[in-house]
């Protein structure tokens, strides 16, 4: 049974998915959703996601939306021949993934998000970049990241010495932030910078990177 | 009171991540120990609080080896360790789980924004005196209505958010419903039958009661 991922390749959180698809090794169909027309927001799109937003993914009669419940399923389904991406075998190190996929979700993402959407989504809908947002953002970032930079200067990745889906939630967006001014954010961190050179580097990432296309002329 | 326990919450009773932590800790009868961190004088920006929780914010929770912070990671681990056979709030089936899961992630990225925002106008603004923003009301106000459209979409076809038992996505709801419902916003629950039937179903759970008291007893 194939599993069916509904988004864009180019858009962060299908990447999410996407890098976890390629890093457990699942069979998988990425069915694109035509965002221009407005799919999204039609009834069979509905159907999946009733907030009418990508990704989407069918397993059989599983249906889900929410990009890191996807990948967590993805990543439970394939343990074992795919990796060990949640550690469950070991409650003290399943609890530390947890905390630092919260982490990414409560701390990282609420302040990169901003970032990202005025370099990327705004100059696509005709505007500029709002620099007051940006720079107040990557002040809420930075702060974050200094926590960060702290945590992987005693252990190699988020959740302890192994790559976890903490650390994979991270990619995409951080992907296209080292596009931007704001790489220097990561950057300036030396653990932080030797980390994304690290869980970027990975052979499944760079499948999904060479689909990360957003602001490409 | 302080019992002495291997388990250990640290938070404050005005909290909703901390009161969503105790709700699961009395769903699953685990005996613990309660440390209040005095959130007023600002002591989880400060050591040693802070060496729990790099970001600085309650709840901290520590069972054993296991030492977490962020109230959802804490709930996810607590509820697979100690799930009640028979009364689990989780699934051990993967595609069950997912269901749940994605419905954590629904409250936490489409209900809370509004909600909280909702909280700070109609609750904590008028308790320090301030008055409510009423554009910013109405625009959360309206943003809700739209969550709460699927909310009663949803709750037509099953009894609770993930399937026909309570989970722990109903569960994170709790003390952000329980806030709302003193205020104006209540009127976008009680109009809508299959959401408003679901919203007394869990605030009527004896876990959540019992939280409800604990803060009851803490303001006496």
């Amino acid at each position: 049974m194939t599993i069916k991922l509904y988004g864009a390749a180019m858009s962060t959180c299908t990447a999410r998915v996407l890098a976890c698809l390629h890093e457990t090794g699942a069979e998988f169909e990425l069915v694109p959703v035509n965002l221009l027309n407005g799919e999204h927001k039609q009834p069979a799109f509905l159907a999946k996601n009733p907030f009418g937003q990508i990704p989407a993914l069918e397993d059989g009669d599983l249906t889900l939306f929410e990009s890191r419940s996807m990948s967590t399923y993805v990543a439970e389904k394939f343990k074992g021949s795919g990796g060990d991406l949640l550690r469950a075998q070991n409650l003290k190190e399943a609890a530390l993934v947890k905390t630092w996929m919260e982490v990414e979700s409560q701390q990282f993402s609420p302040a990169i998000s901003p970032i990202f959407y005025q370099f990327y989504i705004v100059p696509m809908q005709g505007g500029s970049p709002n620099q007051a947002i940006i720079d107040e953002n990557s002040e809420k970032l930075g702060k974050v990241l200094d926590v960060y930079e702290k945590k992987l200067g005693s252990t190699k990745y988020l959740a302890g010495d192994f790559y976890s889906l903490a650390d994979l939630h991270h990619l995409s967006y951080i992907y296209y932030l080292m596009k931007t001014p704001s790489a220097k954010l990561i950057n300036e961190r030396p653990h932080v910078k030797a980390w994304w050179e690290d869980i970027s580097s990975r052979p499944a990432f760079e499948k999904v990177a060479s689909g990360l296309i957003l602001g490409e002329k | 009171m302080a019992m002495k326990s291997t388990r250990k919450l640290y938070g404050s009773l005005n909290s909703p991540p901390t009161l969503k932590v105790l709700a699961c800790l009395f769903e699953h009868d685990l005996d613990f120990e309660f440390v209040p961190i005095d959130i007023e004088a600002g002591e989880h920006k400060k050591k040693p609080f802070l060496s729990m929780n790099p970001f600085g914010q309650v709840p901290v929770y520590e069972d054993g080896d296991v030492k977490q912070f962020e109230s959802r990671a804490i709930i996810r681990s607590m509820a697979h360790q100690y799930g009640k056979k028979g009364e689990e709030l989780i699934y051990w089936d993967s595609r069950q789980q997912a269901v749940v899961a994605n419905w954590i992630d629904v409250e936490d990225h489409h209900f809370e924004p509004p909600v909280l925002k909702l909280i700070s106008e109609l609750v904590l603004k008028p308790k320090k005196g301030l008055t409510p923003e009423e554009e910013t009301v109405a625009g959360a106000e309206a943003k809700l209505a739209k969550v709460l459209d699927v909310y009663e979409a949803r709750l037509s076809k099953l009894k609770y958010l993930a399937s026909d038992k309570y989970t722990i996505a109903d569960m994170l709801h709790l003390p952000n419903i329980q806030a709302l419902m003193g205020t104006q916003a209540k009127k976008l629950f009680d109009s809508r039958p299959h959401l408003s039937a679901w919203c007394a179903e869990i605030l009527a759970r004896p876990a959540w009661i019992k939280v409800v008291e604990m803060q009851q007893n803490a303001q006496a």
